[in-house]
């Protein structure tokens, strides 16, 4: 079985800075992570290939330092990295990333055998569109599973896949035919520690490494910003609010206390509050 | 299945892990090197000095890549009372060459640099992974490390411990006694964020020209230690450290504590305006100097860096003792496997002939008696003396009416009062003897 995990490189959102006076985010200097919703398809994919056996590829398209990403991902226990790098590339919105993505996963199916499942994170941390997921699978001709919080079951024979999906108003049971596209939900299962042997093999990996061309990419013009309608018309620092958050005192006060002491801070904001509640009551 | 081998393994990816590890991938030998942290340098404290030299004699054009903030063209040395400071400042347009001998960095940063260079010239580095115990065999010789990943031992010829000042593996394999409070500083310390527009003019600097300012004084209430400010390129480092063995004997000083009074400072207040704090980080120091080196090699293991309590603590130089020892231990070991001997004892112990001859020893032998100084005097330095200095600086520089020479005397007098002349003789002398 051949599974791809989609991940992306994003920066630490922990350690963002705002410029104090420009209001700019500064990125110099920010750790990078993988963006943490991809983890969680990653371990799928690994517990996947634990139990029906094949390889664990997984694939990013971004600047040369995203090889530590894949890296690190190989130290969890997956087989390879593919890293798609190029200059056209820079400025890609989730449009022109699902494009180049669809033509890594193509390309990468072509050399190691054609995807089962392509996993992606529900979103990214940095982006938050969740629309690069469901581009691949548009580009691709996959089914498309998003939300998705487990998979009870997989076929291989009958190229069959169960999962359950959250969606608005509970949970789904969805079977869908194979090769789909997959996000997992986030707390679905938690990124396992790789053994020493993983981490030996990861640190020694050769990361391939591939550009527009040879993921044969021709038309360049649907690349990068120029293949990108996405503007941005303003980046702003909210304001912050005037009014400061009230704290009420939890030493040494019993849960009732603290009840009581909220229900006080409330009505005393709100006083028409305490005589709505009551009529209200007193109707009923 | 047939066990790993390595030539050497380095427990630990700062500034001495670094630098062993690199000499000895740089001449051929097959090199693990083993780091805790989620990448080299995400342990480490930030901000911080770098001297050029010990980096040079490694990476000789380490300036074209490393991760620099500001080459140090200033250096106060403040004296602290509760209102003020009496100091020196010395700064001149020479430190602007085309070399600069230092530079202020950010550890996270520049360790990473580091070890990327490490991995380039073929080390193999494992983060995220804790070195737990050392093998040996039933000659008592190390052989190889457990990790706390699931797998067996990895096996070398030697293992280099560059674990830091905690020295935990050594100490936990019996290679080492514990470390005593008095001989350990706990140090905190703060970013500060300023635009890099306003740490120029607040500290009169042009492009990457950085200020060093060390202080003592009464801001750790008499306790041993020291407090420190360098300028990054668009950030501050603030902190300040004292000996562990005063935390407790003070019992209600906290380093956090400490720190807040020095930024609160009036020297020091007008300098942080308006940034805003990101990171802090505490660590300790280890500032027993030459009587607490622990042993420095045996069958199978070699000790490098803070690990081997290689800090100069009157100068504060840290990292530079890190790489010289890194890179030394390095050389030993490529030259004993390179002659196809065994790393024992005795064949390894050229690593501590060799320091000798340098810079490395002959401080820690300068300033061996500099802690038990401190140990005795130490409350009359940090405390007294700044008050003094202070007091008399006021003295003389205030015009009010009073003749030059009673100015004078009342200097001379408020200095017996402060001390006695035994007491200032007494001082003077073991201060002496220390510094010889
Ligand atoms: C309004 C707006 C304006 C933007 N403007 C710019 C701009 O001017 N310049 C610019 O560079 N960026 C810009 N971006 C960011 C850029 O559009 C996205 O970062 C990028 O297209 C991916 O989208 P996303 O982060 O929302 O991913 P999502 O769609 O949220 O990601 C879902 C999943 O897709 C996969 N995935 C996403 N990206 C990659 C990748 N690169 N490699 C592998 N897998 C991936 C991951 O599995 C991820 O979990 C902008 C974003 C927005 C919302
Ligand atoms: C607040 C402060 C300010 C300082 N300022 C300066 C300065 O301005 N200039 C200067 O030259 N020096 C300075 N020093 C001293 C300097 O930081 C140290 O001397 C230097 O870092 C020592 O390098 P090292 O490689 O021996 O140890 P470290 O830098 O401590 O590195 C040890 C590494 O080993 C890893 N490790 C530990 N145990 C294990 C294990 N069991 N398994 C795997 N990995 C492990 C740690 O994670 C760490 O990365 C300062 C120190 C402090 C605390």
């Amino acid at each position: 079985m051949q599974i791809f995990v989609c991940i992306k490189q994003v920066p630490d959102s922990g350690q963002i800075r705002v410029h104090p006076v420009t209001n700019t985010i500064m990125r110099q200097g920010v750790p990078t992570i993988i963006n943490p919703y991809d983890l969680f398809g990653l371990e799928q994919a690994l517990r996947l290939r634990d139990r029906f056996g094949g390889e664990v590829t997984v694939m990013t398209m971004g600047p040369p330092m995203a090889v530590d990403s894949l890296r690190k991902a190989l130290t969890f226990g997956a087989d390879r990295g593919v890293l798609l790098t190029d200059r056209v590339f820079a400025g890609s919105d989730t449009l022109a990333t699902s494009y180049a993505l669809s033509y890594l996963i193509r390309k990468a199916g072509e050399t190691w055998g054609a995807p089962d499942i392509v996993f992606c994170g529900k979103q990214t941390i940095d982006g938050d569109t969740a629309q690069v997921g469901p581009g691949i699978a548009r580009r691709l001709g996959l089914s498309q599973l998003t939300y998705v919080s487990g998979i009870d079951d997989m076929d291989l024979t009958d190229r069959q896949i169960l999962v359950r999906r959250r969606g608005d108003h509970g949970v789904q049971v969805l079977r869908s035919r194979l090769p789909v596209m997959v996000t997992m939900m986030e707390g679905s299962n938690e990124i396992r520690r790789g053994t020493q042997a993983d981490a030996l093999r990861a640190a020694r990996a050769e990361i391939v490494q591939w550009n527009a061309a040879t993921v044969g990419i021709s038309d360049t013009s649907l690349c990068g910003l120029r293949g990108s309608p996405t503007v941005v018309k303003k980046v702003f620092a909210p304001t912050a609010r005037d009014e400061k958050a009230e704290m009420i005192s939890t030493e040494g006060i019993s849960p009732s206390g603290m009840a009581e002491a909220l229900v006080d801070q409330i009505f005393s904001r709100q006083p028409g509050l305490r005589d709505d509640l009551f009529r209200q009551a007193a109707g009923h | 299945m047939t066990h790993e081998h390595f030539d050497a393994i380095v427990v630990g990816a700062g500034p001495s892990g670094n630098a062993a590890a690199y000499t000895m991938a740089q001449r051929g030998l097959k090199v693990l090197q083993i780091e805790r942290g989620e990448y080299a340098g995400s342990k480490n404290v930030q901000g911080a000095i770098l001297y050029s030299d010990a980096l040079e004699r490694i990476i000789p054009d380490f300036r074209e890549e490393a991760p620099l903030e500001r080459h140090v063209i200033e250096q106060r040395i403040w004296m602290m009372d509760d209102s003020g400071h009496t100091g020196m400042h010395h700064r001149s347009d020479d430190y602007n060459e085309q070399k600069p001998n230092r530079y202020t960095i950010i550890r996270a940063q520049f360790d990473k640099w580091f070890n990327r260079c490490v991995r380039e010239i073929g080390v193999t580095v494992l983060c995220e992974t804790t070195v737990t115990g050392l093998i040996a065999d039933e000659h008592r010789r190390i052989i190889g490390v457990q990790t706390d990943r699931d797998g067996d031992g990895i096996f070398a010829d030697v293992v280099v411990l560059a674990e830091g000042v905690n020295g935990l593996i050594g100490q936990r394999s019996g290679l080492r006694k514990e470390l005593r409070p008095e001989d350990v500083a706990l140090a905190v310390k703060e970013m500060h964020f300023l635009p890099q527009d306003v740490i120029d003019a607040r500290f009169n600097l042009r492009g990457e020209e950085g200020v060093v300012i060390e202080a003592m004084g009464t801001v750790t209430d008499g306790m041993i230690g020291t407090a420190f400010l360098y300028t990054n390129r668009e950030s501050i480092s603030v902190g300040v450290g004292c000996l562990v063995s005063e935390f407790a004997k003070s019992g209600e000083a906290t380093p956090h504590g400490i720190l807040d009074r020095f930024k609160a400072h009036p020297s020091v207040r007008a300098l942080l305006e308006g940034a805003e704090i990101k990171e802090y980080a505490a660590h300790l120091i280890p500032e027993g100097g030459y009587r607490a080196v622990p042993d420095l090699v045996g069958d199978g293991w070699i000790v490098v860096g803070d690990a081997g309590h290689f800090v100069n603590a009157v100068h504060r130089e840290g990292s530079n003792l890190a790489m010289t020892t890194g890179r030394i231990a390095g050389e030993t070991i490529a030259n004993v496997l390179g002659s196809c001997l065994a790393c024992t004892r005795d064949n390894l112990q050229a690593y501590v002939t060799q320091l000798q001859e340098t810079f490395v020893m002959k401080d820690m032998k300068k300033y061996k008696n500099v802690p038990r100084m401190l140990e005795h005097g130490g409350h009359n330095i940090m405390d007294i003396y700044p008050r003094l200095l202070n007091r008399s600086a006021q003295t003389w520089f205030r015009v009010d009416g009073r003749d030059k020479k009673s100015k004078e005397s009342e200097i001379l007098r408020s200095a017996r009062q402060a001390r006695g002349l035994t007491g200032l003789l007494g001082d003077a002398f073991r201060l002496a003897r220390a510094w010889r």
